[in-house]
């Protein structure tokens, strides 16, 4: 079989979930290869668990600056390592950076590029939801080697053990000149909370929720479900909540199990970001709202009774089952 | 200093986009086009910076006729000059001709020092396109920034992603893309919206650009959309109204759901 390339996820530790979830779309096509792109050791540390969730070969891209430079050394292993193997196709996370290594990546090849693919069948036809979830487009990739960024929550992650090869590639000096160095970082202050864009429950609060302070229940609601708390553009904009969280057209899409928005009316641009979701529950005092219409379920009323009840709820059957 | 601003006309996001049946691409026709807010507000960082360390503004995009609506909105805005890129051989054209075809415009403009874009465009969301710009100019690429400075010869970006944020430092000549958090963008005054008219916008097609060679290669379909279903409406589900004991009738259907 031949390789499939799969640009893993991590934090120098760990690796993203959404790896996982590549290396499952990937054996669609082929053999899973991962390629880690690290200061020198992280593959040797993540080797493990790549290869209990079956990534057949190791090709460690390491230098110490690669994790100094914004996308380049990715950009640069994936490049390299195409070059060696001649996969069948190379799988990112659509994620912020994920979408730009792919598109750099696919110029550089003159490969076809297809980005946000929520399924992939075994000749490498991807399924993308486009226009805020008002279409489904089935592409195939008909020029040069397909690049294709998988949005996250897409695939389930499986473990599949298997025994891992070990390759290094030796990654070219960065040019400063043609290359954004990483100064400072921050990390997203989620406490214990999922990723938004990974997370299977969602709870986000619009301008209803009428105040930062407002956002407790939002939280509340989220950690009682143990899910991810996202925003509407408006409360957002209205300084309620920091503006990674925002779900809409100019914020994140969300595909979760279950999303729960409340106070939120439901602009063409938020539903844009999480219509896709499987089950929907709205919670608003105005019967007009039109998230109301497209809801599973819709509560018309004030959220800061519900909310909290529901909360209370959910963790009171937990206690007892 | 020499900038140059990317951007699109794109359907407006408040109104129904529709694929044509034919070819699955774009149904302009039945769209309100509009200039994508997200590389209005690029623009206003552009002048912005004409304003205090003074540039000449170059707004460069593609597209068909129509575009030079959104080329003039922003001359109305203040910039200087219109680059507009029209040829019907782009119609459709996949993310990575369009960003070869963007890149060969930059560089007819001499020593261009920054190159601004939107973060995403509304209609097609791949995020990819300024940086394969970027990378097919040799510039460094800082995108996503909610914030940016240009000062001595460097520019800095607070990028913001879902991982986290990040401060961005490079040389000019750089690419900057940036996020709705930016700025809040100006309105053409009626003044500008006049001086916009006499303002000089070039034409160009493919073979300006790209004098040199032939299309066959640059225009290869990279993709191919085999099939594009509009998705079913959602049908509204359960309604109910407040009592004081929707919370807990809700976990009642949860748990029906295989939700908690």
């Amino acid at each position: 079989m031949p390789d499939v390339l799969v640009l893993v996820d991590h934090d120098g530790e760990r690796v993203h979930k959404s790896t996982y979830e590549l290396l499952t779309a990937a054996r669609r096509l082929g053999d899973p290869a991962a390629v880690v792109v690290g200061t020198p050791g992280t593959a040797a540390r993540l080797k493990e668990a790549l290869a209990r969730h079956g990534a057949t070969s190791v090709y460690a891209a390491e230098s110490p600056e690669a994790g100094e430079f914004l996308s380049t050394p990715a950009v640069d292993a994936l490049e390299l390592a195409v070059r060696e193997v001649s996969p069948a196709a190379v799988l990112v996370s659509a994620t912020t950076d994920g979408k730009e290594v792919a598109g750099r990546l696919a110029a550089r090849l003159d490969a076809g590029l297809l980005v946000d693919a929520v399924d992939l069948d075994s000749s490498g036809v991807a399924t993308q939801v486009v226009f805020g979830g008002s279409y489904t487009v089935r592409s195939q990739v008909t020029h040069g080697l397909p690049v294709i960024a998988v949005r996250p929550g897409s695939f389930e992650s499986e473990e599949r053990p298997v025994e891992a090869g070990e390759r290094q590639l030796a990654l070219p000096p960065v040019d400063r000149a043609a290359s954004a160095r990483i100064t400072a970082r921050r990390a997203v202050l989620a406490g214990d909370r999922p990723e938004l864009t990974e997370a299977t429950v969602v709870v986000s609060g619009g301008r209803g929720v009428a105040g930062a302070d407002g956002f407790k229940v939002v939280e509340e609601l989220a950690d009682a479900l143990r899910g991810a708390v996202g925003a509407s553009r408006a409360a957002v904009d209205a300084g309620y909540y920091p503006h990674q969280y925002q779900v809409g057209q100019t914020g994140k899409s969300v595909s979760p199990q279950l999303y729960i928005a409340l106070g939120i009316s439901g602009a063409i641009q938020h539903l844009a970001g999480m219509r896709t979701s499987k089950t929907i529950v709205a919670v608003n005092k105005d019967p007009e709202a039109p998230i109301l219409e497209l809801a599973d379920y819709a509560v018309v009323g004030d959220l800061f009774a519900v909310a909290p009840q529901l909360a209370q709820e959910v963790a009171a059957r937990r206690e007892a089952g | 200093m020499n900038i140059v601003v990317l951007v699109k006309q794109v359907p407006d996001t408040a109104a129904e986009r529709t694929l044509s049946e034919a070819d699955h691409t774009l149904d302009r026709e039945n769209a309100d086009l509009v200039l994508d807010e997200i590389n209005e507000r690029a623009a206003e960082e552009a002048l912005m910076l004409k304003e205090t360390v003074g540039a000449e503004v170059t707004v460069v995009s593609m597209g068909p006729g129509s575009a030079l609506d959104a080329i003039r909105k922003v001359l109305a805005m203040g910039a200087d000059r219109g680059i507009h890129i029209c040829d019907d051989r782009l119609r459709g054209t996949d993310v990575v001709t369009t960003a070869k075809v963007l890149a060969a415009a930059v560089r007819t403009v001499e020593d261009v020092d920054l190159v601004l874009a939107g973060n995403a465009t509304t209609d097609g969301q791949a995020s990819a396109v300024p940086a394969i710009v970027a990378d097919l100019l040799g510039l460094p690429q800082l995108t996503h920034a909610r914030e940016l400075t240009v000062d001595a010869g460097r520019v800095r970006a607070e990028r913001e992603a879902e991982n986290g944020e990040a401060t961005l430092d490079a040389p000019l000549p750089a690419l900057v893309s940036v996020t709705e958090k930016i700025n809040e963008p100006r309105y053409p005054s009626f003044k500008g919206i006049m001086a916009a008219k006499r303002k000089p916008v070039e034409t160009v097609d493919l073979d300006d650009l790209f004098p040199d060679v032939d299309d066959t290669g640059l225009l290869v379909s990279r993709t191919h959309v085999m099939e594009a279903v509009p998705r079913p409406a959602r049908a509204a589900g359960i309604r109910v109204t407040d009592d004081g004991s929707a919370g807990r009738r809700l976990v009642d259907y949860l748990i029906a759901q295989k939700l908690v």
